[in-house]
């Protein structure tokens, strides 16, 4: 064995997860064109529907309602490009299988693809509601931040464990990535209610677009940052369990999916030979 | 201990592909053919062969990447199929023209990444980078961005990926591939200062470079269609080719060259072309026979240049094998 001292077990799967977080997070300082990309452009769309409320006369929660759905949007636009379509993009450096012979096993590296990617989407996602806010006067009625930052918390974890699921399930479909990802852009903007209250589109349609945690996180916040005015999908506390039920669910799916893409690899060769 | 680092018994691997005008019947195509082969631990190891006959198939199997079909393989006494992760503790893998890291890294932050992959501490990972840096070279590029490496620089910054973890066992895929000369003598340099260190280190190369295979290798083998032709020291392949004499002749352009076989005494012949001259390499059954084919280039009317008696090379081992010269056997590769 190696002479050189090693972490092994939950210790290396710490450092492995950070090595891996690493340039999520410095890529964001080095590259600052996403700035323009990843903020500014989301916050013209987002404008666009607020001038829409404005001229229909909407009540001004709604302008709330639309800067809230753009912030979100960066986390479902990181999921899908940074999550679910990376593992594409590190096939095709040769990243994948290094990673896939690594001991510490892959686990960490999507582990750290999540915190890295969400660290970043973060701060993009406070700038977008920053200015929007700013821009547009809008002001928020917070009156339980405890379980806001709860129901953020299982929301953000069950939406990485779909784009971890979505990793797998794109390399294993062999489809270009970006085709993949494009198809689950705008259908999810309109199904998950990110420019208006999911509930406008029926209580049934809105029920299976939650399959999307962003849908319930989105309705659920909604209502404790506009309290007695959002028209609900659920009650806070239903969403929240559904949402930690999503969670659990995406999380053993992505396991699944893990395994049998990495069974897949070894199997037939076709995640790292190109027959 | 287990003194075998690699052993492989009957070793299978096939693909199914898909129907295409390069296999119509779209028949499983098998890369390895029943490879039986046993490397020691300490030994530097060479795979060589030409593209598609199998090379990177065994490399990929070894390092736990592929199941193989059917046959066994173990790496470090453990079985790649059921022990695969006790095995990728004990290995590391570099690539030829390999892309991997992330380009907006620094190559020291880049090597850093990786040293975390295996849990190594980031101070003592950090002093190492640095020292294997020094040692290839690359120590004042630390902080150039991945990037903006040349091909090169990338594959020196590379190999110390592979050596960070200091591996029992190093397999390199064709680690000099599209390297210029200087950086593929550093790099030859370098893997062979590192397996001397340490006689618990092993090295599985593969490659389709001759020379390369002769300097560096305690023992090669030739595969040729998934299977091992040959296993033996360069040496001792060199000897199988006993029997002939081998001269290099330059010349003036040849139109052909099927009348040296013709020849009396000349039993094969080859020829490149390069710098406008053709360079024969031929082999006879005495050093009597290259006055006919000197004869014979006098009566076409062609200056000679040149004429050099050698000693066999693997090319020639592997001329006498597998019937071709190394690149033509590439040119009829599988894809």
């Amino acid at each position: 064995m190696s002479e050189i001292a090693r972490a092994r077990g939950l210790r290396r799967v710490v450092r492995a997860t950070l090595g891996r977080a690493y340039p999520r997070i410095i890529g964001a300082n080095r590259e600052r064109s996403w700035l323009f990309y990843d903020t500014v452009l989301p916050l013209l769309g987002t404008i666009a529907f607020v001038y829409v409320y404005k001229a229909l006369g909407a009540p001004d929660r709604f302008v709330g309602y639309v800067i809230m759905g753009g912030a979100t949007m960066a986390f479902w636009m990181n999921v899908m490009w940074n999550m679910a379509a990376q593992f594409y993009w590190d096939k095709q450096g040769g990243n994948l299988e290094l990673y896939m012979v690594l001991p510490c096993g892959i686990v960490p590296i999507l582990l750290g693809m999540s915190i890295g990617g969400f660290v970043g989407t973060l701060v993009r996602a406070a700038a977008i509601i920053v200015i929007g806010s700013v821009l547009f006067h809008v002001t928020y009625a917070i009156t339980q931040l405890p379980l806001f930052l709860l129901i953020f918390a299982v929301g953000i974890i069950a939406l990485y464990g779909l784009g971890v699921t979505f990793a797998s399930v794109f390399l294993m479909w062999g489809r270009e990535a970006w085709h993949m990802a494009e198809l689950f852009m705008e259908p999810v903007f309109l199904a998950s209610g990110f420019y208006f209250p999911v509930r406008a589109l029926g209580f049934w349609v809105g029920m299976g677009t939650s399959i999307i945690p962003l849908t319930l996180a989105l309705d659920a916040m909604r209502q404790l940052l506009f309290p007695g005015s959002h028209p609900a999908l659920l009650p806070v506390r239903a969403e929240l369990g559904a949402l930690v039920g999503l969670a659990v669910m995406f999380m053993l799916v992505a396991r699944w999916s893990l395994r049998k893409m990495e069974y897949l690899a070894r199997r037939e060769g076709r995640l790292s030979l190109r027959f | 201990m287990n003194e075998l680092a690699i052993e492989t018994r009957d070793l299978v691997r096939t693909y199914r592909i898909r129907k295409s005008p390069t296999n119509p019947s779209g028949a499983p195509v098998v890369a390895l053919d029943g490879v039986t082969l046993d490397i020691p631990r300490g030994e530097f190891f060479g795979l060589l062969g030409p593209n598609g006959a199998g090379k990177t198939t065994f490399i990929k199997v070894l390092v736990t990447l592929l199941l193989p079909t059917s046959g066994s393989a173990h790496v470090a006494g453990l079985d790649v199929v059921g022990q695969a992760q006790q095995v990728r503790e004990r290995i590391s893998m570099v690539s030829g023209g390999e892309h991997s890291g992330y380009g907006l890294l620094t190559v020291r932050e880049q090597l850093w990444m990786f040293s975390q992959f295996y849990g190594l501490p980031t101070r003592p990972a950090l002093a190492r980078i640095d020292e294997l840096l020094r040692i290839v070279g690359l120590y004042e590029e630390r902080s150039r961005r991945v990037s903006a490496l040349s091909t090169g620089m990338r594959q020196k910054m590379n190999m110390v990926r592979g050596l960070l973890p200091d591996p029992d066992i190093l397999f390199l895929d064709e680690p000099t591939v599209g390297l210029d000369v200087e950086a593929a003598r550093d790099v030859r340099a370098y893997i062979k200062e590192w397996i001397h260190a340490n006689s618990r280190r092993t090295i599985l190369l593969t490659t389709h470079y001759m020379h390369e295979a002769e300097e560096l290798c305690d023992r090669v083998a030739i595969i040729h269609k998934g299977r091992i032709v040959a296993c033996d020291t360069p040496a001792a392949l060199r000897r199988r080719t006993a029997g002939g004499t081998y001269f290099v002749l330059t010349t003036e352009p040849l139109d052909g060259i099927a009348w040296v076989s013709g020849v009396p005494g000349v039993q094969r012949a080859d020829a490149r072309v390069t710098d406008g001259r053709t360079e024969l390499r031929l082999q006879v059954a005495d050093d009597g026979a290259i006055a006919g084919v000197v004869k014979a280039l006098a009566d076409r009317e062609r200056r000679i240049f040149s004429l050099q008696k050698i000693e066999p090379s693997l090319e020639d081992v592997f001329v006498q094998i597998v019937g071709r010269r190394l690149e033509e056997a590439d040119e009829g590769g599988r894809p």
